[in-house]
């Protein structure tokens, strides 16, 4: 069995697998300091469901914790940017276009040397080592913990992002360095920006990874930890401490993955209804689509690759007056504000209970509320999900709806164009079932001379050593895949040159404390 | 608008992607890169066509080679000023006036870099009214202005000036230094009177795109339609609103094609829409029925934000709106649309002109179409008495200029972001886009 766990801004919500099928769900409060959550939620698993331990054979946990960090502005260590570009990009410095108050809460510094490289792998300029140097130690004076390098077009070639990383490492051997050729795309800023982020997150990920290990250990569970990451893979502990941002958009994909497999649907649309809003992402072939944007996390412009969700203000918090329900919402304060907890706000939820799909709070509260108002605001949400999911609908294909948060019941049973909606059960703990069946990856993005008559070879190559890698990775070797595949010639390059990128995933292999 | 300040470039890098028509490259760099000049050496001057001295000496200045390159190695504020500089000591002469060449995309902004660190009132007004591929696609190349002599500057501090014996191997010279270069660089071009500009620029075009990024932040902010309110102020017309259903790219003889196909939305449930592009949106076909061509503009917006979707940012699933609104006049002539029209272009097809084409104001007093007698080639030469370089400029142009035989998008282009694919990769990828 397996445990998966989703810690989100205001609840934790665990969940006990045996296979696919669902042992045991809890619903507990978000601490403050995370792991007493997870603490209490693997209690209240043990007591739904008592188990032995030993028979967990992984713990997968899903996380908002690092993006609300950064949201939040806080816990974000010292960090400075190396950037190897000289004598390009000298007007456009590091953290040029960040929100000052994000600057500040890195105590953000930049530094640029003379390196990169162009676009077809000739030198910008030689790395100047010494520039380097000096720059690592203005950082060590200046009290940097974490840095982050960035050199231009090092998605086509590291070599200089490798070579200052060990000269800063021979400098600062206590500080965390992270890499821009391992976290994002062509595209330097944007790059830049989610490298710093990672950095500027190191500590943080130290911190965090050490309490939910502690806290899975102390509930007596030796069995191996991961996190999940933003395309629905597994990362284990230690790529988590390097790569905090990979976790960034981890919440609706363990949402809608969750959701795909308690419905038995690998290709549908899901439809999130949260407190506030309601999400809306597709399924294809069981992973998220993704947005296909640059995409603005706290104000930075990066270019992580994020599930594509669209989101209406419609949730089981939201107000409704005069025929419209939200977008705005009475969120945390449901349970003193809503009609059916003795307030005086008309709410979304208040409209379930007063048509019957719905037991929350006291019923009688909302007896007296008008038949043809409760019908007007459902059938008003009823039309404003069918839209959204209709927006999401890319082919004349029917699309199959999946509902799945605590707020789905307000959610009709058939949507207008969209034909039958989906109720699994156990559709409030989706995220930490996503979490918990999240599969293990292997990646190769590299740049091939492909020779002529050679192709499908490198490519079979190349499609391997991705599969290779999911298996090192610790994935069962019968059910690896390669789930996405790219291949780009590149112009005025010798030799044909072309970037391949393949991802391969398959099932976490599982062995238990008595090695079962 | 007077002078370009700080405050005011948001707005119009959200008006150049509008009228960048889908190419002319993210103008997210030229912002950022505007706002560091503007920053350092204060607001620039504006000074509109009707302002300008007939004597005033004008270059344009322009980012050349690939978006996707320039995204990754980016330009500094000398290199720009550095082009310039390059062609004013090449001149011998000192510069009155900075001008765009395009007011569409990245090249609307990189301007305002070098007028800001010169100390130079910005033209408001540019060679296209859009933005357009290839280098001899301005209004002044009607008129016979040259586009040599040139300078070109990379970040390294290397320089060139050519001067060509015609603007198609200005292009060609060009485009191998960029290359070289490492497909990104400034250049300065199209040195002109204040006289040639007046006859020859389309005005007015960077208060519009600044308005036009007015128009579509205010509708956001009030929760109205900001398509709407783009198409209303363009004299434009909706075409379709739609999600994209597919985006097929191939790269033919270096430039981006494509197409893409849209199924409606809303009122235009049932329809589709094909979308034809080379690095700009060129036709678009409402269920097999031509709507609109080249070289009116054909924008392509969010839907909801109203924000301008570009041909490389296109993709599967998005939600758009479709718009076409005309182009300068000047391009509905015989000769305008030798340079810039769909068969230029390699569709066979009559331009089809956006409706509603009569009402747009992009330029006022000049709206009138000139004939092609206007174009004889004796008449057609600029305003003599200017003096850049008397014994050149006044050069009437010649049939090579506008044919379009000569002049095939294999050899010539110049600001053509498809042809430098860098090895980015993903952006480019046919295999991924058209999923």
């Amino acid at each position: 069995m397996r445990i998966g766990i989703d810690v989100g801004g205001t609840n934790t919500d665990a969940v006990l697998l045996d296979g696919r099928q669902v042992l045991a769900a809890v619903k507990t409060s978000t601490t403050a300091d995370v792991t007493s959550g997870i603490v209490a939620a693997i209690a209240g698993l043990q007591e739904q469901r008592p188990f032995d331990p030993a028979d967990v054979r992984a713990v997968m946990i899903g996380t908002t914790h690092f993006i609300n960090a950064l949201v939040e502005a806080r816990r974000l260590a010292p960090t400075a940017a190396l950037r190897l570009s000289l004598p390009a990009g000298a007007s456009l410095p590091p953290m040029v276009d960040w929100p000052g108050r994000l600057i500040e809460a890195v105590s953000g510094r930049g530094y640029l040397v003379h390196g990169g490289h162009e676009f077809d792998g000739r030198h910008i300029a030689e790395l100047d080592e010494a520039e380097v140097r000096k720059a690592a130690a203005d950082m060590g004076q200046a009290g940097v913990r974490s840095v982050a390098i960035t050199s231009v077009f090092s998605p086509v070639n590291a070599e200089f992002e490798a070579r200052a990383a060990e000269i800063v490492a021979a400098e600062l051997p206590d500080v965390a360095i992270s890499l821009s050729s391992e976290i994002g795309r062509i595209g330097l800023l944007e790059r830049e920006n989610a490298t710093i982020i990672n950095a500027a997150l190191r500590e943080l990920a130290a911190h965090i990874v050490d309490g939910l290990a502690s806290s899975v250990s102390g509930a007596g569970i030796t069995a191996p930890l991961y996190l999940s990451q933003n395309d629905g893979t597994l990362m284990d502990v230690d790529f988590a401490r390097r790569y905090p941002v990979a976790t960034f958009a981890s919440g609706p994909t363990n949402s809608m993955r969750g959701a795909a497999v308690l419905s038995g649907l690998d290709t549908c649309a899901v439809v999130d209804v949260g407190g506030t809003t309601s999400d809306v992402g597709v399924l294809r072939h069981g992973f998220p689509r993704e947005a296909t944007t640059d995409v603005t996390v706290a104000g930075i412009r990066t270019n992580f690759r994020m599930p594509d969700v669209l989101s209406i203000g419609i949730g089981g918090g939201s107000r409704v007056r005069d025929g419209a329900v939200g977008p705005d919402s009475v969120g945390y304060e449901l349970t003193s504000k809503a009609l059916v907890f003795g307030g005086d706000t008309l709410t979304a939820t208040d409209i379930a209970v007063a048509a019957g799909r719905a037991e929350i709070g006291d019923p009688s509260l909302v007896a007296h509320l008008d038949k043809s108002l409760v019908e007007a605001a459902l059938r008003r949400i009823a039309a404003d999900v069918a839209d959204v999911v209709e927006r999401m609908r890319t082919s004349a294909e029917p699309l199959p709806v999946v509902a799945v948060g605590g707020g789905s019941v307000l959610l009709p049973d058939e949507l207008a164009g969209a034909g039958e909606v989906r109720r699994p059960d156990h559709y409030a703990v989706a995220n930490a079932i996503g979490a918990a069946i999240a599969q293990i990856g292997g990646e190769v993005d590299r740049v091939y001379a492909v020779e002529p008559g050679r192709r499908d070879a490198v490519v079979d190559a190349a499609k391997q050593e991705a599969v290779d890698r999911a298996v090192a990775a610790g994935a069962s070797p019968s059910t690896v895949q390669i789930v996405d595949f790219d291949e780009v010639p590149i112009p005025y390059l010798p030799g044909n040159a072309t970037r391949i990128r393949a991802k391969a995933v398959g099932e976490l292999q599982l062995t238990d404390a008595k090695g079962r | 608008m007077r002078e370009i300040t700080l405050a005011d470039l948001d707005d119009i890098a959200t008006g150049a992607a509008i009228l960048g028509t889908g190419g002319g490259g993210d103008p997210h760099i030229g912002r950022l890169l505007a706002a560091s000049a503007v920053r350092e050496y204060g607001p620039v001057k504006l000074c509109t066509l009707d302002e300008l001295p007939g004597e005033a000496a004008l270059v344009q200045v322009a980012m050349m080679g690939a978006p996707t390159v320039m995204v990754e190695k980016l330009p500094s504020v000398d290199q720009v000023s550095a082009a310039a500089g390059a062609l004013s000591g090449y001149l011998g002469s000192g510069l009155t006036h900075i001008a765009c060449s395009e007011a569409g995309g990245v090249n609307s902004l990189i301007p305002v870099v070098a007028a800001a660190q010169l100390g130079l009132p910005l033209v408001d007004a540019d060679g296209m009214g859009r933005a357009f591929p290839e280098i001899q696609m301005v209004l002044p190349t009607l008129y016979g202005v040259r586009a040599t002599p040139m300078a070109i500057a990379d970040e390294k501090g290397n320089r060139a000036v050519l001067d060509t014996v015609d603007n198609h191997w200005a292009e060609r010279l060009a485009r191998s230094a960029t290359i070289d270069m490492g497909c990104s660089a400034m250049i300065s071009s199209y040195a002109m009177t204040g006289a040639q500009a007046r006859d020859s620029l389309v005005p007015g075009t960077l208060s519009l795109c600044a308005e036009l990024g007015r128009l579509v932040r205010e509708a956001r902010a009030a929760h109205t339609d900001p398509v709407a309110a783009v198409v209303a102020r363009l004299g434009g017309t909706t075409l379709f609103t739609g999600k994209v259903t597919d985006v097929e790219r191939r790269t033919v003889t270096g430039f981006a094609r494509g197409t893409a196909t849209l199924s409606g939305l809303d009122g235009d449930a049932g329809s589709e829409l094909i979308l034809r592009f080379q690095n700009e949106y060129l036709v678009a076909e409402v269920d097999g029925q031509v709507r609109a061509t080249v070289p009116d503009l054909i924008c392509t917006l969010d839907r909801e934000s109203g924000e301008a979707v570009t041909t490389e940012a296109l993709r599967f699933g998005q939600r758009v709106t479709v718009i076409a609104a005309p182009a300068d006049p000047r391009w509905h002539t015989p000769e305008g649309l030798a340079l810039a029209g769909p068969r230029y272009f390699g569709y066979d097809l009559d331009p089809v002109r956006a409706e509603g084409g009569s009402g747009h104001d992009l330029a006022p007093g000049r709206a009138t179409p000139f004939s092609g007698d206007d174009l004889d080639p004796g008449q057609a030469t600029p305003s003599s008495g200017h003096d850049l370089d008397p014994g050149r400029a006044a050069t009437p142009f010649s049939d090579d200029d506008l044919d379009p035989g000569r002049a095939t998008p294999s050899s010539g282009h110049d600001l053509d972001p498809g042809r430098a694919t860098p090895s980015s990769g993903h952006d480019l990828d046919p295999g991924r886009a058209a999923l």
